[in-house]
C-alpha cells in the first residue's frame, strides 16, 4: 500500500528536514564555539558553554540522521558522495571530537589545561563549520560519477566555490551563536552579543548575495531553474521563485532592527534561522532534483520501496515524538543562564 | 593492483581501529546506564544516601563516557561511506533501515534523556528524573539491538535476495532475528554488563586498598561481586551457545577459532598451539582429545570440518582468530574464578578484610574490555575474507579512494583517538581515584571548578545549601 506513495520524493523532503534541524540546531553550538575566545571574560566562556551543554549532544544526533538516513534511504547517493568529500568529512569529524570532548573535560580541569580545551572547543567548533562548509560546497559544484560510482579525484573538493562556501557557514553558525545568546544571556555578554550579530548579518547577508550569483554560473541547469537561460529570461518562473529574495530583505530588516533594540529576546534568532531556511530552499530549487549534482537525482538514488516503506513506517511516528521530546528538553532548560543559581536557595 | 589491496588493508585497519576504540565506551555505558538506574531506583525507593551518593559518583564517569561513546559513534556511522562506499551501495536495502532505525528509536532517545539524566536534577521531579535515567539504560539496550542486528546479519545473512549483485530484502523479521542475532545480542549485552561490573568491583577495591572503608564502597563492592558472580557464568553458557551456531552457520570460522586444520571425528581441544598457515597445522599443539567434539557437538564422536577442507582464499586469518578466541575465554574463566571466590569470601565474612582479593579485583577492572575487543576481533577477523559471510568478499566492498587518504586519515584518527583517550582516561583515573561521598559529608568537593558540567545539585534538592556555585539555569 505504502508503496503507492511517492516514497524518494517523501523520503527527500524528510532527509532534507533532518538535515536543516542539524545545521540549526548544532549551528548554534559551532557558533558559541567560533565565538569563543572573543568573549569579554572567563566567565562568560562558562555562561556560553553552560547554556549548550544540557543540548548539543541531543543536536549533534540530526548529523547522525542525516548521514544514517542517506545511507538508509538513498545508498547509492551516499556511496557516490562520501567518497568524493573523503577529506571534509574527515576533518569534520576530527573536529567534531575535539569539540565533543571539550565539553566534557574543560569543566573538568583548571590552568593550562582549561585552556587547551577552550581552544579544542574552539578550533573544533571553526573547523567543523568550515568543513561543513567545503563539504556543501563540493556536492553543489557537482561530483564526478563513473556507472554511479565516484570517479573523481581525491582534491576534486577543494575550489574557491567550496572555499568560499566553508567561510560562509562560519559565518553563518556564527551568527545563529550570537543570537542563541541574546536569548541565553544578561548584561554585558548580551550587550557584546547584539553587537557581534549586526556584524555577522552584515558578512552573512554577503555571503548570501554571492553564492547566489555565483551557483548559477557554475551550472546551467541551476540558473535555468530560476527562470534565466541567458540571454533569455522565463518571467513567470523567476517571479514564482522572487518571494524568496525578498523575504530575506525583510527578514534582514526585521532581525537589524531588532537586535538593536533593547527589549527583543526571540526576535533576532527567529530571523537568523529564517535567513537559513531561505538559502537552504533557495538551493533546494538549484538542485531539485539532483540529489548528487548534476548526475544522480533523487529517484535513481532511492533504496528498494520495501526498505524505503519500511524506514518511513516508523518515521511517521518516531519523527514526531523526536521532535516533541526535543522541544520538551528545551523548555526544561528555558530561560537565561545563571551560574550562580546555586547560591540562591 | 597493489594499490587497491593497500587500499583494503588500511581500509580495514581504520576499520578495526575506530570500531575498537569506539566499542570501549558503549561496553562500558550500556552497562553503567543499568546500574545507574538500579540505584536510583533503590534510592527512592528506600530513602537511603548511600544510594544517591553512589548515583553521584558513578554518573559523572558515566558522563565522559558517554560522550566518548558518542563523538566515536559519530565517526562510526561515517566510516560505511567513506571507506566502504561499495559495501554500502549493495547492502543498504537492507543494512539501511536497521541503522535508520537505531538512530530514530535510540541515539535521540538517550541524548535527549541524557540532558535531563546529567542536568535536570533541579527543574524536574524525582519522579521524571528516576524516568528519565530508566530511559537511557533502555535507549542503550535498543541501540545494541538494531546494530547488533544488521552486525549479525552480515555473519549470517538471511531474508534476502541477490539481483545484479545487489541485496533486496524479502523478509524483514528474517533479516533482523537472522541466525546468529539472539546469541549476538545476548553475549553482547551480557558482555557489557559483565564489563561494567569488573570496572564497579575495581574502583571499590581500589577504594578498599586505600583504606577508605565507608559503607558506599563497601557496599558497591559487594554489589559488584554478587552481579558478576550471576551474571559470569551465564555469559559462559551464552557463548557456548554462541559456538554451537557458529559450527552450524560458520564453520569455517569454528575450525579457525579451534585451530582444527583436519577435518576429524571426535575433535580434540587444541588448549595451546600456534596456528602456522604455510604448514597447514600448528606447532607445539597441546590437546585434550575428543574434548572439541563434545562442547561443540555434544558428542564425542562427532565430525568437525578442519580448515583444509575449504580452498585457501576462503580462510580467515587463522592465528589471529585463534588467540583472540583463547583471550577472550581465558578472560571469561577469569571472570568466573574471582566473582566465586569473592562470594565464598562474603560468605567467610571476609570480604573487606582481605588484600590480595581486592588487588585481584582491581587488576581485573579492564578485563571486561580485552574481552570484548577479543571477542569482536574473533568474529570479524573469523568472517574474513568476507564482509558478507559467503557472499559479499571485502576486496569487493570497498570505496574508489586512494591508499594515500585512507592512510592519511587512518593517522589522523590514531593522533586524535590518542590525545583524547589519554585525557579521557587521565579524567575517568581522577575521578576514581577520589571515589564516592561519604554518606556523612555531603558533595562539596571544592577542587571542582563551580560550573562542572555533570555536578548534580541534589542536595540542593534535598532542601541544603551547597559548597559552591553550580551550573543552574534558572526560569525568566
Ligand atoms: C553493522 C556493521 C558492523 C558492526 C556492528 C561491527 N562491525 Fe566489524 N566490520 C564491519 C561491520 C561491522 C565491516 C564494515 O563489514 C568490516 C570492515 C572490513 C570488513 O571486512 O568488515 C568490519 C571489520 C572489522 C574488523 C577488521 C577485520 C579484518 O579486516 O580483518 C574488526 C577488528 C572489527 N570489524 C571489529 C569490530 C568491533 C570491535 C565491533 C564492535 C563494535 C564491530 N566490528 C562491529
Ligand atoms: C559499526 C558499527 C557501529 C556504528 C556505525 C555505531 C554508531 C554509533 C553512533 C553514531 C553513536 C552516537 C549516537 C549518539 O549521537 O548518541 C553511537 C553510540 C552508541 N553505540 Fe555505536 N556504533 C557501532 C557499533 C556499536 C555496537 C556494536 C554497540 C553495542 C553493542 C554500540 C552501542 C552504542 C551505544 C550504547 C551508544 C551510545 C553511546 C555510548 O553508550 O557510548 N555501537 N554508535
Ligand atoms: C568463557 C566463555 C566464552 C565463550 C565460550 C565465548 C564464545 C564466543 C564465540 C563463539 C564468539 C564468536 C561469535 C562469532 O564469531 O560469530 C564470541 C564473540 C564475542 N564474545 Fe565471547 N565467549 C566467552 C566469554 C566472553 C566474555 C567473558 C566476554 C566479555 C566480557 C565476551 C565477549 C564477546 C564479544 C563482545 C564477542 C563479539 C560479538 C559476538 O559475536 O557476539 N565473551 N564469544
Amino acid at each position: 500500500m505504502m508503496e503507492s506513495l511517492n516514497l524518494p520524493l517523501i523520503w527527500a523532503g524528510l532527509l532534507a528536514l533532518a538535515v536543516f534541524m542539524y545545521v540549526l540546531l548544532d549551528g548554534f553550538d559551532l557558533g558559541l564555539g567560533i565565538l569563543f575566545p572573543f568573549a569579554p571574560t572567563d566567565r562568560d566562556r562558562d555562561v556560553m558553554m553552560t547554556s549548550v551543554a544540557p543540548v548539543w549532544d541531543g543536536n549533534e544526533t540530526w548529523l547522525v540522521l542525516g548521514g544514517g538516513g542517506l545511507f538508509a534511504v538513498f545508498p547509492k547517493a551516499y556511496a557516490a558522495l562520501l567518497p568524493a568529500v573523503y577529506m571534509p568529512i574527515g576533518f569534520m569529524l576530527v573536529a567534531l571530537i575535539f569539540r565533543g570532548v571539550a565539553f566534557e573535560f574543560r569543566f573538568k580541569s583548571e590552568g593550562v589545561l582549561k585552556r587547551v580545551w577552550d581552544q579544542a572547543f574552539h578550533w573544533g567548533s571553526v573547523v567543523a563549520a568550515f568543513s561543513q562548509g567545503l563539504i556543501l560546497g563540493a556536492v553543489v559544484q557537482g561530483i564526478e560519477l563513473e556507472n554511479g560510482r565516484f570517479a573523481g579525484g581525491m582534491f576534486d573538493w577543494l575550489t574557491p566555490f567550496s572555499f568560499f562556501c566553508g567561510c560562509a557557514l562560519v559565518w553563518g553558525y556564527a551568527l545563529l551563536g550570537t543570537t542563541w545568546l541574546i536569548i541565553k544571556t544578561e548584561g554585558e555578554l548580551l550587550d557584546w552579543s547584539r553587537k557581534l550579530t549586526l556584524a555577522a548579518l552584515v558578512m552573512v547577508i554577503l555571503c548570501m548575495v554571492v553564492v547566489s550569483l555565483w551557483v548559477p554560473l557554475l551550472d546551467a541547469n541551476a540558473a535555468m531553474r530560476w527562470g534565466i537561460d541567458y540571454p533569455n529570461i522565463d518571467w513567470p518562473q523567476l517571479l514564482m521563485f522572487s518571494p524568496i529574495p525578498l523575504l530575506v530583505v525583510v527578514f534582514t530588516v526585521v532581525m537589524y532592527r531588532s537586535t538593536r533594540s533593547t527589549s527583543s529576546t526571540y526576535m533576532p534568532f527567529i530571523c537568523a534561522v529564517m535567513l537559513f531556511l531561505l538559502g537552504y530552499i533557495g538551493l533546494a530549487v538549484s538542485l531539485f532534483p539532483y540529489l548528487v549534482p548534476y548526475s544522480l537525482t533523487l529517484y535513481q538514488a532511492a533504496a528498494a520501496p520495501n526498505a524505503q516503506a519500511l524506514l518511513l513506517a516508523g518515521a511517521v511516528i518516531l519523527l514526531p515524538t523526536i521532535l516533541a521530546y526535543t522541544v520538551y528538553v528545551y523548555w526544561v532548560f528555558r530561560g537565561k543562564v545563571d551560574l550562580d543559581a546555586g547560591y540562591k536557595h | 593492483m597493489t594499490e587497491s589491496l593497500d587500499m583494503v588493508l588500511l581500509a580495514r585497519m581504520q576499520f578495526a581501529f575506530v570500531v575498537s576504540f569506539h566499542i570501549i565506551f558503549p561496553s562500558f555505558t550500556i552497562g553503567l546506564a543499568s546500574y545507574l538506574a538500579f540505584l536510583e531506583g533503590l534510592w527512592l525507593k528506600t530513602g537511603k544516601d548511600v544510594y544517591l551518593n553512589l548515583y553521584q559518583f558513578w554518573i559523572k564517569i558515566f558522563a565522559i563516557s558517554f560522550g566518548m561513546g558518542v563523538v566515536s559513534g559519530v565517526v562510526m556511522s561515517y566510516q560505511f561511506g567513506t571507506n566502504w562506499s561499495v559495501f554500502s551501495e549493495l547492502t543498504g536495502n537492507v543494512l539501511g533501515p536497521l541503522l535508520g532505525y537505531e538512530v530514530m528509536t535510540a541515539c535521540f532517545l538517550e541524548a535527549s534523556f541524557l540532558a535531563i539524566m546529567l542536568f535536570g536534577w533541579n527543574r524536574v521531579g524525582r519522579g521524571l528524573h528516576f524516568a528519565s535515567t530508566t530511559i537511557v539504560a533502555i535507549g542503550t539496550l535498543i541501540s545494541a539491538f538494531w546494530i547488533l542486528a544488521a552486525n549479525s546479519w552480515m555473519h549470517t545473512p538471511a531474508g534476502y535476495e541477490i539481483r545484479d549483485g545487489v541485496f533486496f530484502a524479502n523478509d524483514w523479521l528474517e533479516v533482523i532475528f537472522n541466525p546468529s542475532f539472539p546469541y549476538r545480542f545476548t553475549h553482547m549485552v551480557l558482555a557489557a554488563y559483565l564489563t561494567t561490573g569488573f570496572v564497579v568491583t575495581s574502583v571499590a577495591a581500589l577504594q578498599l586498598i586505600m583504606g577508605r572503608r565507608t559503607e558506599a564502597n563497601v557496599l558497591m563492592f559487594k554489589m559488584g561481586i554478587l552481579f558478576t558472580a550471576i551474571v559470569a557464568p551465564l555469559q559462559i553458557a551464552a557463548g557456548h551457545s554462541h559456538g554451537v551456531n557458529v559450527h552450524e552457520y560458520q564453520p569455517i570460522k569454528l575450525a579457525a577459532m579451534e585451530g582444527h586444520w583436519e577435518t576429524h571425528r571426535g575433535a580434540p581441544m587444541i588448549m595451546f598451539g600456534m596456528p602456522n598457515e604455510e604448514k597447514e597445522a600448528n606447532d607445539y599443539e597441546i590437546a585434550i582429545p575428543k574434548l572439541g567434539s563434545l562442547v561443540v557437538a555434544h558428542d564425542l564422536n562427532a565430525e568437525i570440518k578442519g580448515l583444509k577442507e575449504w580452498p585457501e582464499d576462503e580462510r580467515p586469518p587463522v592465528a589471529v582468530v585463534f588467540w583472540a578466541f583463547r583471550i577472550m575465554v581465558g578472560i571469561g574463566m577469569l571472570m568466573l574464578f574471582t566473582a566465586w571466590v569473592g562470594v565464598y569470601l562474603l560468605k567467610q565474612g571476609k570480604l573487606t578484610e582481605s588484600g590480595w582479593f581486592h588487588r585481584l579485583c582491581f587488576i581485573m577492572g579492564p578485563s571486561g574490555f580485552i574481552a570484548v575487543i577479543a571477542g569482536w576481533f574473533t568474529a570479524e577477523v573469523g568472517r574474513q575474507p568476507y564482509t558478507v559471510y559467503g557472499l559479499l568478499r571485502t576486496v569487493d566492498s570497498v570505496s574508489p579512494v586512494t591508499a594515500d587518504a585512507v592512510g592519511m586519515s587512518l593517522t589522523i584518527f590514531i593522533f586524535t583517538y590518542a590525545i583524547v583517550f589519554t585525557a579521557g582516561v587521565f579524567y575517568l583515573f581522577r575521578l576514581a581515584w577520589r571515589g564516592p561521598t561519604d554518606s556523612g559529608h555531603p558533595s562539596t568537593d571544592l577542587e571542582s571548578p563551580p560550573i562542572m558540567a555533570t555536578n548534580l545539585i541534589v542536595s540542593e534538592y534535598e532542601g541544603e545549601l551547597l559548597g559552591k556555585g553550580r551550573a543552574g539555569v534558572t526560569p525568566p
